[in-house]
């Protein structure tokens, strides 16, 4: 920007070496015992017993049944989630209806909403003591306590990620190219996947990394519709705190780290879309609205 | 109004209602429903009990406590970030993101392993005679780890498009450092470090997975609401369950309004005409 213009000016405030010093020292002491302590400590407590341990924690049939639910949850609650989102985004963002903004408003709920009372409110739902509880078991089908009812709470908890990466995209995009594309005679579809599709793939993409990462890690909501069955219905992060509250510390970090990989994936990817220009600078700040953060970068 | 020539509405809003109805709506419905077949004498008398009482306690302080850390901690970081050029500085604007990456749970062992009595830390504040696992500051700093982003990233592109020229002019009329950031950059800071901090709040108020580990989870003492909820869905006592959980959901949504109100207001006063 106006770096080169701004060198010969006096310092700005804040600027003179011991304040400058000794804020960035405070900043990387604290941020090393908070967030980087925590993730050195479950690779060191994962191979503290070396290799072998390690790769026969992860072998082990539990740990890879669990590894198994957690893909598996993911496979279906994403794609999912996505259609959902996309859909979501169309209908707030293409078209003019009453109630539009309440509708906004309960698509982000789960955000707020303690994973915990995610999963009661599933439980009486789906649960004996609930509504259709009764009913679900005269007709022998299993939703809480198997896999539906744990893709059915990480689907509410991760319900707003997609959608709320599309949603002030699409807004700052508006409609034009769409309807240029409608009145020349292409279909519904083929103006989403030619015209729409190519504006918003990596803000798109960026939703659904951060979305998976969400399913899965997910723990609060799980664990309550989940019932915690050994090498049946635990996902990873339930078996991190079973093998945990089994004294097996060594295997529950093994397990962990795995989740561990997984989040440092998601933040590189997450570092490389933002380049791309989704997420962050896509979405409107408190600074000001999505467009104009938008050109006034290069 | 202007004249709809875009397809797709009816498919579109169609599956956007009948998702968030069924994954949102109904499974809230179903909640407050039992909650509110309860009737008000039993209701009050779950809510009220000593225990309950003593979880919203907890959890309030220890969210409030977490929140002021992280209001500090957060403005520093941000300023750091927008302010300083220093080796490392990419990584650790990325690193920030880690707590929303990590599982919970993963994190609640992590920082419970540190933090324990034999731990890295943790042996370290034995010898200083402060025990942190177990007790209510080992809450704060799981609530801390996981609420960390929210105020960093709200305030980080304010100051990042905060005009030098303001700044100047106080510079020009001989005002300290200090007196400067005080008086003319803290104002402007102010709408997103709020809504940052209603945020990071919120958040703390309904944390689950990081803290169980190393709250110690004795009750009137160091349990959550969370985990009482949790509790007694464990003991079979599904209205008490109902209950507690529909006190968190009230308060969601009391944080829901307050945060939106924040966030309008935040946009309306900094945002460039």
């Amino acid at each position: 920007m106006d770096r080169a213009l701004r060198k010969g000016r006096p310092p700005r405030v804040g600027d003179r070496p011991a304040v400058r010093r000794s804020l960035i020292a405070f900043v990387l002491l604290t941020g090393a015992v908070l967030v980087v302590a925590p993730l050195v400590v479950i690779f060191a407590q994962a191979f503290s017993k070396g290799w072998n341990t390690f790769a026969e924690t992860i072998a082990h049939p539990d740990t890879r049944h669990a590894i198994f639910m957690t893909v598996a949850t993911a496979l279906i609650a994403v794609p999912i989630n996505t259609a959902f989102g996309v859909a979501a985004a169309w209908a707030i963002t293409k078209f003019e209806f009453p109630g539009k903004r309440l509708l906004v408003v309960v698509i982000e709920i789960p955000f707020s909403v303690s994973p915990i009372v995610a999963g009661v409110a599933y439980l009486f739902v789906y649960g004996l003591q609930g509504v259709f509880g009764p009913a679900l078991q005269a007709a022998d089908i299993k939703i809480l306590f198997a896999l539906p009812g744990i893709v059915l709470a990480s689907m509410f908890v991760t319900a707003p990620f997609v959608a709320r990466e599309l949603i002030p995209l699409m807004q700052a995009q508006g409609r034009d190219l769409e309807e240029a594309a409608t009145s020349l005679g292409a279909s519904g579809w083929r103006t989403f996947f030619s015209v729409t599709l190519p504006n918003i793939r990596w803000a798109l993409l960026y939703g659904v990394v951060l979305c998976n990462a969400r399913v899965m890690g997910e723990f609060g909501a799980v664990s309550v519709v989940s019932g915690n069955i050994r090498g049946q219905t635990n996902t990873l992060p339930l078996h991190v705190e079973l093998l945990y509250h089994d004294y097996q510390t060594v295997g529950a970090f093994a397990a962990a780290s795995i989740l561990t990989v997984l989040a440092v994936v998601t933040i590189v990817a997450k570092v490389m879309l933002e380049r791309q220009g989704a997420g962050r600078a896509s979405r409107p700040t408190l600074a000001g609205p999505a467009v104009e953060a938008k050109e006034t970068r290069p | 109004m202007r004249r709809r020539v875009l397809p797709g509405l009816t498919l579109s809003l169609g599956i956007t209602l009948f998702y968030v109805g069924l994954i949102v709506a109904l499974p809230l419905g179903a909640l407050i429903f039992k909650a509110a077949s309860l009737g008000p004498d039993d209701y009050w008398r779950i809510v009220s009990s000593g225990r309950a009482v003593a979880s919203y306690r907890v959890t309030i302080l220890c969210a409030a406590g977490a929140t002021a850390f992280n209001l500090v901690f957060g403005l520093a970081l941000a300023w750091v970030l927008v302010r300083y050029s220093f080796p490392g500085r990419r990584i650790i604007d990325a690193i920030i993101d880690l707590p929303f990456a990590l599982p919970t749970a993963v994190a609640g062992i992590a920082l419970t392993t540190l933090f324990a009595q034999n731990g890295w830390f943790g042996s370290w504040l034995a010898e200083a005679g402060i025990r942190v696992a177990y007790t209510p500051l080992g809450i704060m700093i799981a609530m801390a780890f996981t609420s960390l982003p929210f105020i960093v990233r709200t305030v980080q592109p304010v100051l990042e498009d905060l005009d030098p020229a303001l700044e100047e002019a106080a510079q020009s009329l001989g005002g300290s450092d200090l007196a400067i950031f005080r008086k003319v950059i803290l104002p402007l800071l102010v709408p997103a470090l709020l809504a940052g901090v209603s945020l990071a709040f919120a958040r703390s108020l309904g944390e689950f997975g990081a803290i169980i580990f190393i709250a110690g989870n004795q009750p009137f003492e160091t349990e959550i609401t969370a985990l009482l909820a949790f509790i007694r869905l464990e003991e079979y006592d599904y209205q008490a369950a109902a209950a507690i959980a529909s006190v968190m959901l009230i308060a969601a949504f009391v944080m829901l309004a307050i945060t939106n109100l924040l966030q309008a207001r935040a946009l309306r006063y900094t945002g460039r005409s």
